[in-house]
């Protein structure tokens, strides 16, 4: 074994003294069994992983969890709260059922793995590390593998027609310590429709991983604001399968927090598909904002986009590394990618991996990466009418994003987010 | 109301001298024209007084009522009263051109101790000065100046002027780019905005835009400076001569 390979080996083999794996019935245990030794197999993240380059991932993988202060978020009322919505609510990565709402709704059912573990058999069985285990290669996903085996928390939901309200998952974090892992699977069946928000920090460490399976004709929203916490940590993955004729739509709002590594995997199966990915990341100082995002094309006539956005300054780090697929077979094949930072002085990094590789001869994909300043001109152009120089910046900051929150469809979710980012530039320069 | 006493200007960048000693006064209820050859200095002077970066002040002053312009940020400049209709202005992708007019509006009316303008009545007043100019409802909706033809452009400065209201009004060369009947449109906005207690500086290269916004006074400027001024009639001379005559002369 080689020397950086015992390192990762050596970095697991200190993750997981102290843990064992959870009890359960067959289905879990044997999913669990299987994610461990998957997990075993690679080791824990390295710096001289091919896709770790640019993050480094020490404190997702160290045993002791790194401390995390919580936010006083005084009187602000959480995202989301003024729509009509299924509430879910978890607590440093426990669920309350005291706060949620009842989880009966017509076209859906709802349940945690929590209380189905100790079953024998599952409709979750699947899909539960299924997608995760797809969506290793050809790129390892190791904090994805360590939350199949040890998740004990998250929603097994299976949508079998178009849901009246969106499933609001709200995560809040009370313990400067917790170290969390959630494990969701979502079944769209064929024709099935359904939208899910969610929104907080979560906890100190947070490791999530959300399975979605989009069933033929089916459509699936997914819209997510990652709280504002400074200190936490986050490791997701977001691991998808499409069939024919479906339409996924997956949007990621991040300000603040110390670290987030949001990966994501999409496997267009079926003919027609559609899937769109994009997120807006904005943070100075200590923030480190990664996104890795994989799409495979796999039938003919599907298209994808991801539009990605930064806005960095202090210090602040921002990374994305994509990457579009298409295999041999997948004509016509229609893939989009941009990813671009706005730097807000010379002390902010942004690197980027574009990548595109195609086995097809009918297919257009483009991919852009860009880095740059506020446009002087723009700016003065604004300040020339009279408005004051911090208020022209928020407004050619929220410019620079908008093709981003464009991406989500909902006006109404849409306005949300946006009102909540002008409140936090606002406030960041208050602070 | 604009004073401008010897005022020297150079290049950020580099050691290169634009305005070389500019002296111009422009009195409230007047109309100024600035003429003169291409790369004299009559956009760098119309940016030094609106406060562009980029340029440094190396002698001189230019005071609006009184105020030191040049000690201003550029918002407070607007919010004391100056304009600059753009030579060239500016596309501002993701901001809508509405958005965009509300915020500059309610800047300066709050900088003013003024109240902001409901939604409302910000609404109905920028529907009725758009239709006198004939933008329609659809440009308002779109973000700053992107897709808009060159005297779409030239139109969107004439609205955001009417609807801040400035008191020193300067307009670079509003008059490119726009056909016969946009001229027209401009001219009678500009002209509805003439009163006793505001003033224009008008850069222009034609004598056409002069038939319709009458100057009092038309300045020559050349190299950096203002060489020669008069009537109404020295803009027809230049129409008629071009600069070469006058230039001799004032050497
Ligand atoms: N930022 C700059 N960098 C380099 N040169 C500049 C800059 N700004 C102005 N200049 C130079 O200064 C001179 C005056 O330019 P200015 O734009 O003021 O001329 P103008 O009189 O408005 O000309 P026109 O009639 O063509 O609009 C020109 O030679 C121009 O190239
Ligand atoms: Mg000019």
């Amino acid at each position: 074994m080689s020397a950086i390979t015992q390192r990762k080996q050596d970095a697991l083999t200190d993750r997981l003294a102290s843990m064992t794996l959870p009890e359960g019935g067959a289905w879990i245990t044997e999913a669990r069994r299987a994610a461990l030794a998957r997990l075993k197999s690679m080791g824990l993240p390295g710096p001289r992983d091919e896709y770790w380059r640019f993050t480094p991932p020490d404190t997702l993988n160290a045993a002791e969890t790194p401390e995390a202060a919580v936010l006083d978020h005084g009187d602000e009322t959480p995202v989301f709260s003024d729509f009509d919505r299924l509430k879910l609510v978890f607590v440093d990565g426990v669920f309350r059922s005291d706060e949620s709402s009842d989880l009966t709704l017509e076209g859906i059912e709802i349940e945690r793995l929590a209380d189905v573990m100790s079953t024998d058999i599952h409709w979750a069985k699947d899909l539960y590390g299924k997608l995760e285990t797809r969506a290793q290669t050809p790129v390892a996903r190791p904090h994805a593998a360590l939350n199949t085996a040890f998740a004990t928390e998250g929603l097994l939901i299976r949508v079998t027609g178009k849901i009246a309200k969106p499933i609001s998952v709200y995560y809040r974090h009370e313990n400067a310590t917790s170290d969390c892992y959630m494990h969701h699977v979502i079944r769209l069946e064929p024709g099935a429709e359904a939208t899910v928000l969610e929104n907080g920090p979560a906890a100190a460490r947070f490791n999530k991983v959300m399975e979605v399976e989009v069933g033929d004709g089916a459509r699936f929203h997914h819209i997510r604001a990652q709280g504002r916490d400074h200190e936490r940590r986050a490791v997701t993955g977001l691991f998808v399968r499409q069939g024919a004729e479906s339409l996924f739509k997956s949007f990621t709002l991040t300000a603040n927090g110390r670290l987030t590594r949001n990966e994501a995997y999409i496997e267009l199966t079926g003919p027609d598909a559609s899937a769109h990915i994009a997120g807006a990341a904005l943070g100075h100082g200590d923030f480190h904002h990664d996104d890795t995002v994989f799409i495979r094309h796999e039938a003919e006539n599907c298209e994808s986009r991801q539009v990605y956005k930064k806005v960095l300054q202090k210090g602040a780090t921002g990374t994305f590394q994509g990457k579009i697929l298409v295999e041999r077979g997948a004509q016509r094949t229609d893939g989009y990618q941009k990813s671009q930072s706005l730097l807000l002085d010379d002390d902010a990094v942004f690197l980027a991996k574009p990548e595109l590789e195609i086995y097809a001869d009918d297919v257009a994909c483009s991919h852009g990466s860009t880095t740059g300043a506020i446009d002087e001109d723009m700016l003065f152009y604004l300040r020339a009418r009279g408005v004051d120089k911090h208020t022209a910046m928020d407004l050619l900051v929220l410019a620079f994003v908008a093709e981003a929150m464009e991406e989500i469809e909902d006006e109404g979710y849409r306005q949300e987010l946006v009102g909540r980012l002008e409140a936090w530039l606002i406030r960041r320069r208050q602070e | 109301m604009l004073e401008i006493k010897d005022l020297h200007v150079k290049l950020e960048e580099e050691d290169k001298a634009i305005l070389k000693g500019v002296n111009l006064e422009v009195p409230a209820g007047k109309v100024h024209a600035i003429m003169g050859p291409n790369g004299s200095g009559k956009s760098t002077l119309s940016y030094v007084l609106s406060g562009k970066g980029g340029y440094v002040v190396t002698g001189g002053e230019a005071a609006l009522d009184g105020e030191d312009l040049l000690a201003l940020e550029p918002e407070e400049r607007a919010a004391a009263g100056l304009f600059l209709a753009f030579q060239y202005p500016v596309e501002i992708p993701g901001v809508g051109n509405m958005t965009f007019m509300r915020t500059a509006v309610n800047a300066q009316r709050k900088a003013r101790g003024q109240d902001e303008l409901s939604a409302t009545d910000f609404l109905k007043e920028i529907r009725a000065k758009a239709k006198e100019l004939q933008i329609d409802a659809e440009m308002l909706k779109r973000p700053v100046n992107v897709g808009f033809s060159g005297g779409e452009k030239k139109r969107n400065e004439i609205l955001q002027m009417a609807m801040l209201e400035p008191k020193m009004c300067i307009l670079d060369e509003t008059d490119s780019g726009l056909d016969v009947d946009a001229m027209k449109l401009v001219s009678e906005g500009v002209n509805a905005l003439r009163d006793a207690g505001r003033a224009f500086l008008v850069i222009t290269h034609y004598q056409r835009l002069l038939d319709h916004i009458q100057p009092d006074v038309v300045h020559i400027m050349s190299d950096g400076r203002i060489v020669k001024s008069g009537g109404p009639d020295l803009a027809l001379d230049v129409e008629k001569n071009g600069y070469a005559d006058l230039l001799v002369e004032s050497a």
